[in-house]
C-alpha cells in the first residue's frame, strides 16, 4: 500500500479512535449513578434576582409550593464566557490564564481550520466552481489565517505552561511525567506540523489538497515526509487525549451540570426517585461493625438501623 | 524541614512529623495581632500522644489511632485500607458519590487555582501539606495503582506511590486537616472537588477501618442514636432544660415564653441544635420568643433526635449520616406536622434540606426549611414590632459555608440584619465567597490532645483577621460590638477563637445568634436582652 493511503488511513483511524473515546469517556460517567446532591453555590439557573447574590429557591419560605425555575439565559451567561474564555481561570487564576488561554484559544482556532479544510475540500468535491472562485479564496485566507495563528498561540501556550510546570515549585507535587509528555507531545506535533508546511516546497500539494486527498482517498498525492510526520503524530495525539485528563472537555460537562449546579430537589422528579429507590436496594460490603452491611443487607436496611447498643429502636 | 513536605515523604517509616509551622510562618494578621511575636505559644502535642498514637503528621493529632505493635498489624490495615479504596469506587458501595468522585479523581489538571482559594493553605502560609490537592493527589495515585491496576505508563502518566501503614495514618490525620467548606470547588476551573476528596476518605476510613474522630463518631452520632441528642441529653434532661430557659427567657422579656412541645398537626416542627440549649439557651429562648409573638404553630419533638438537628456523618459516614436524618424525618411525620424548619445550624441545613434530598420519598418526604427565612418573612412582614435603635452597635455576620456556599441561602440574613441592625457592615469576602470560620466538618468540636491550637492558629485564621478588619474602626473597648453567627458550629469555634485571642476582655467583641439579634430588637420586650457578657 502506498505510503500516502497508509497516512490517511492513519488520520481517518485517529478520528475514529478520537470520537470512541470521547463518547466512551462521556456514557461512562453518564451511566454513574446519580449522586446525592452536593450543589455550590452561585448556581446561575437559579432565577436572575438570586443569581446576583448566588442565592438559592431555599431562600424563599415554603420553596416546595411554587413552580421550579429553570434560568437558561443565567446558565449560558457562565457557561459561553467559561468555554471561550476561561473565565474562571480569568478571576480565580489570572497568571495562568495568560498561558491556558493562549494554548486554548490556539486549539480552538487549529480546530476551527481543521474544520474549515474538511468544508473546503467537501466543496471541491461537490461544487469545485465554488472553491476555485472567490468563495475558495476568501476561504483560503481564513484558513491559513486561523491556522498559523493557531499554531502560534497553541506553541507559545504550551511553551507558557511548560515553563510554569518546570519553574513553579508550588507545582513540584503534583507534576508528573506524563504532564511534561503530553506538553512536549503537543510541541512537537505542531512544531512537526509547521516545519512540514514551510519546508515542503513549491511542488508539495498544500493542505487544501491534502484534505481534499484525504477525503476522495487519492493515493497519487505524495505528502513531504516531515509534514507527514506532522500528520501522523497529530493523529497519534487526537487518539491520545481522549485517554487522559485532557479531555476535560466532557468532564467539565458533568462537573458543571450533574454536580456543581444540579439543584433539582427529588420531589420535582419522579425520575429522580425512581432511580434513588434502586440504589437503596444496592448490597453494600462495607467491612466496618457499626455500618452493618454483611452483603445482605441493602441501603434502606442500613439506613433505617440502629446500631447504637441499648438505643431505643 | 517547613515546606516544600513531598508526598512520598508521607510514606516515611519513622513517627516523626513531616512539618511543624512557626509563627513566622503563619499569615500575618491584622492589628491588633500583626505582631507574630506576640502570639500564643501552642500548645505541644503529649510525649504520651505521640507514644500511643500515629500522630506523624504535623503538630498536633486529630483522630488518636493506636499504633500497631507488630508488622502484620500493619500489613493488616493497610490490606484493610486497600479493600475500602477499591469499595469507594464501586457503585453498590458509594453509589452516594461515585460521580463526582470519579471527576475529580479523573481530571484535576493540577492547576493549583484551588489552592490561592483555600483558608487552610494560606493561614499556614502556604504549606505544602495543608495544599488542597495534596492529599487529593495521594488519593489520585492510589486511584490509578490499585483501583485502575495501572502499571509503570500509568504511574508516568499520574505518577507513582508506594502504599504503606505510615502513609494510610498520616492520611487518615490530613483528612482531618480540611474544613469541607469546598471554597477550592467553587473556584476550580474543571470542576474538581478537594473538599470531596476529604469526605470520601473520612468515609473509607470510617465505613471499612472503623477509624474516625470520637468526637464525630462516638460521642456524636453514636450518641445521637443511642440517647437521642450528642450532647448526651435524652428527652427528659432536654423537656427540663427548655422549661428552665422558658422561666428565663419569660423574665427577660416581660413576656410569657412557653415552647410547646410534640404537638400534633403544628405548622412547623423546630428542630435546634441541641448545643445551643446548653451552651448559648437564650438562642432556643429566643427563637420561642420569636415564633410566639407572630403567632406561628409550632413545636418541638422529644422523639429520638427529633429535638437534636445535627447530623455528624454528614463530615465521615454515609450510613450514620442516613440514620439520623430517618430519625429526623420520622420524628416529623409522627407528628404530622407540615414542614421541619432549621434552627441555626449550618451543617444540619445541609444534611436535611440538601443532601438527604433525594433519598426521601413518599410520607417521609417532608419539606424542610431554613429558620433563616421563617424569621426573614416575620422581621420584613413586620408581623412583630421592631426598634431597630436598640441594636445601634457595630454587627458583622459570618456566613456559614453549610448554609451560604453550599445551600444558597445568603440573603434572608442579610435582610434581616440591614433591617434592625443600623451599623452593620459585611466582612470580605462574604457571602457565597465567605471563608469558613476554622471549625468546620466537626473541627469546633474536636478538642483532644492539642488539636484547638491548631484550628486557631491555622484553621481559623482567616476567619479572625477578616472580623478584625470587619471591627477595624471600631476596636476600642468602649465600643460593644456583635458577630452574627446563626450556626451552632461556628458558633463554638469563634467562642474559642475570641477567648483565645482575648478580642472581648480587650476589644468588647461578643458573638451570638441571629435570633437574639431580633429579640434584643423588638419593642415589646424589655430593653437589653443581649446582655454584653462573656459566655
Amino acid at each position: 500500500m502506498p505510503v500516502t493511503l497508509i497516512i490517511y488511513a492513519i488520520l481517518y483511524a485517529a478520528a475514529l479512535v478520537f470520537l470512541a473515546g470521547c463518547v466512551a469517556r462521556a456514557v461512562r460517567y453518564a451511566r454513574a449513578p446519580l449522586h446525592l446532591r452536593w450543589e455550590v453555590y452561585p448556581v446561575p439557573h437559579e432565577e436572575p434576582q438570586r443569581v446576583r447574590h448566588g442565592g438559592s429557591y431555599f431562600e424563599e419560605t415554603d420553596w416546595w409550593t411554587r413552580p421550579a425555575q429553570f434560568n437558561l439565559l443565567g446558565e449560558l451567561k457562565v457557561m459561553l464566557p467559561e468555554m471561550l474564555f476561561l473565565k474562571g481561570l480569568w478571576e480565580f487564576n489570572r497568571q495562568l490564564w495568560y498561558r491556558s488561554f493562549a494554548f486554548h484559544l490556539g486549539l480552538y482556532l487549529l480546530t476551527g481550520t481543521l474544520a474549515l479544510l474538511v468544508l473546503s475540500a467537501l466543496l471541491w468535491l461537490a461544487a469545485p466552481g465554488l472553491i476555485f472562485g472567490a468563495t475558495g479564496r476568501l476561504l483560503h485566507y481564513v484558513y491559513m489565517a486561523t491556522g498559523v495563528s493557531g499554531v502560534a498561540l497553541a506553541v507559545v501556550g504550551a511553551l507558557g505552561l511548560l515553563h510554569r510546570r518546570l519553574t513553579d515549585e508550588e507545582l513540584a507535587n503534583s507534576t508528573t511525567g506524563g504532564d511534561i509528555f503530553n506538553l512536549l507531545f503537543f510541541l512537537v506535533t505542531l512544531g512537526t506540523l509547521a516545519a512540514g508546511y514551510v519546508f515542503a516546497g513549491p511542488e508539495a500539494p498544500g493542505v487544501l489538497g491534502i484534505a481534499y486527498g484525504w477525503l476522495t482517498w487519492d493515493a497519487s498525492l505524495e505528502i513531504p515526509p516531515v509534514l507527514a510526520a506532522g500528520l501522523i503524530l497529530g493523529a497519534l495525539l487526537a487518539s491520545y487525549i481522549p485517554l487522559t485528563h485532557m479531555s476535560h472537555f466532557i468532564a467539565k460537562y458533568f462537573t458543571y451540570h450533574s454536580v456543581r449546579w444540579d439543584d433539582t430537589p427529588g420531589r420535582h422528579s419522579a425520575k429522580l426517585q425512581k432511580r434513588f429507590a434502586e440504589y437503596l436496594t444496592y448490597r453494600p460490603t462495607w467491612s466496618a461493625p457499626h455500618v452493618g452491611a454483611d452483603g445482605a443487607k441493602t441501603w434502606a436496611d442500613i439506613a433505617t438501623a440502629n446500631p447504637a447498643p441499648g438505643a431505643k429502636k | 524541614m517547613k515546606k516544600g513536605v513531598r508526598l512520598s515523604q508521607m510514606a516515611r517509616e519513622d513517627r516523626e512529623p513531616l512539618v511543624h509551622l512557626d509563627h513566622a510562618d503563619l499569615m500575618r494578621l491584622p492589628a491588633p495581632l500583626e505582631d507574630p511575636a506576640q502570639d500564643h505559644h501552642w500548645a505541644p502535642l503529649s510525649a504520651q500522644a505521640r507514644e500511643r498514637y500515629e500522630c506523624g503528621l504535623d503538630d498536633t493529632c486529630a483522630v488518636n489511632i493506636p499504633q500497631p505493635k507488630t508488622k502484620a498489624e500493619e500489613e493488616e490495615l493497610v490490606k484493610k485500607f486497600l479493600a475500602g479504596l477499591d469499595k469507594l469506587f464501586t457503585r453498590e458501595n458509594n453509589w452516594t458519590f461515585l460521580q463526582p468522585l470519579l471527576l475529580t479523581m479523573e481530571h484535576c489538571a493540577r492547576c493549583q487555582t484551588c489552592a490561592d482559594a483555600c483558608h487552610v493553605f494560606e493561614a499556614s502560609g502556604r504549606n505544602e501539606l495543608y495544599r488542597p490537592t495534596f492529599r487529593s493527589e495521594i488519593l489520585r495515585r492510589l486511584y490509578f495503582k490499585f483501583v485502575q491496576r495501572g502499571g509503570v505508563l500509568s504511574a508516568f502518566q499520574h505518577g507513582d506511590i508506594q502504599v504503606n501503614w505510615p502513609l494510610v495514618a498520616r492520611l487518615v490525620e490530613l483528612a482531618y486537616r480540611c474544613n469541607l467548606c469546598r471554597r477550592c470547588a467553587q473556584t476550580c476551573p474543571m470542576g474538581a472537588d478537594n473538599g470531596l476528596v476529604a469526605h470520601e476518605l473520612r468515609k473509607l476510613f470510617s465505613q471499612e477501618m472503623g477509624i474516625a474522630a470520637k468526637e464525630l463518631h462516638e460521642q456524636g452520632s453514636m450518641l445521637q442514636l443511642k440517647v437521642g441528642s450528642s450532647t448526651g441529653m435524652n428527652s427528659v434532661v432536654v423537656k427540663d432544660n427548655l422549661e428552665f430557659i422558658d422561666e428565663d427567657m419569660s423574665e427577660k422579656t416581660g413576656l410569657e415564653v412557653h415552647t410547646p412541645w410534640d404537638v400534633e398537626g403544628a405548622d412547623i416542627l423546630l428542630i435546634h441544635n441541641a448545643g445551643e440549649i446548653l451552651a448559648w439557651p437564650e438562642n432556643p429562648g429566643a427563637f420561642a420568643v420569636v415564633l410566639n409573638a407572630a403567632g406561628l404553630s409550632w413545636t418541638l419533638s422529644s422523639e429520638l433526635a427529633g429535638y437534636d438537628s445535627i447530623n455528624y456523618g454528614l463530615w465521615y459516614d454515609d450510613a450514620q449520616f442516613a440514620r439520623v436524618a430517618w430519625k429526623h424525618l420520622e420524628a416529623a411525620r409522627k407528628l404530622k406536622v407540615k414542614k421541619i424548619v432549621l434552627g441555626e445550624c449550618g451543617h444540619a441545613h445541609k444534611a436535611l434540606s440538601v443532601v438527604a434530598d433525594r433519598i426521601l420519598a413518599g410520607e417521609m418526604d417532608i419539606p424542610r426549611e431554613s429558620a433563616l427565612t421563617l424569621l426573614r418573612d416575620i422581621v420584613v412582614n413586620e408581623r412583630i414590632k421592631l426598634d431597630p435603635a436598640r441594636n445601634n452597635f457595630p454587627v458583622t455576620l459570618h456566613d456559614p459555608c453549610n448554609l451560604v456556599r453550599l445551600m444558597g441561602v445568603v440573603e434572608p440574613q442579610r435582610e434581616i440584619v440591614r433591617k434592625i441592625c443600623p451599623q452593620f457592615r459585611e466582612m470580605e469576602p462574604h457571602g457565597v465567597d465567605n471563608y469558613c470560620c476554622g471549625g468546620g466538618a466537626g473541627f469546633a468540636i474536636m478538642s483532644g490532645n492539642n488539636f484547638p491550637a491548631w484550628r486557631f492558629h491555622v484553621s481559623g485564621r482567616k476567619k479572625l483577621a477578616q472580623i478584625l478588619t470587619a471591627f477595624g474602626d471600631c476596636l476600642d473597648p468602649s465600643i460593644p460590638k456583635y458577630l452574627c453567627a446563626p450556626c451552632s458550629n461556628c458558633k463554638g469555634q469563634l467562642r474559642d477563637l475570641l477567648a483565645y485571642y482575648g478580642l472581648w476582655e480587650r476589644h468588647r467583641i461578643l458573638y451570638g445568634g441571629l435570633a437574639e439579634l431580633i429579640v434584643n430588637a423588638m419593642a415589646d420586650v424589655q430593653p437589653g436582652f443581649l446582655e454584653w457578657e462573656w459566655r
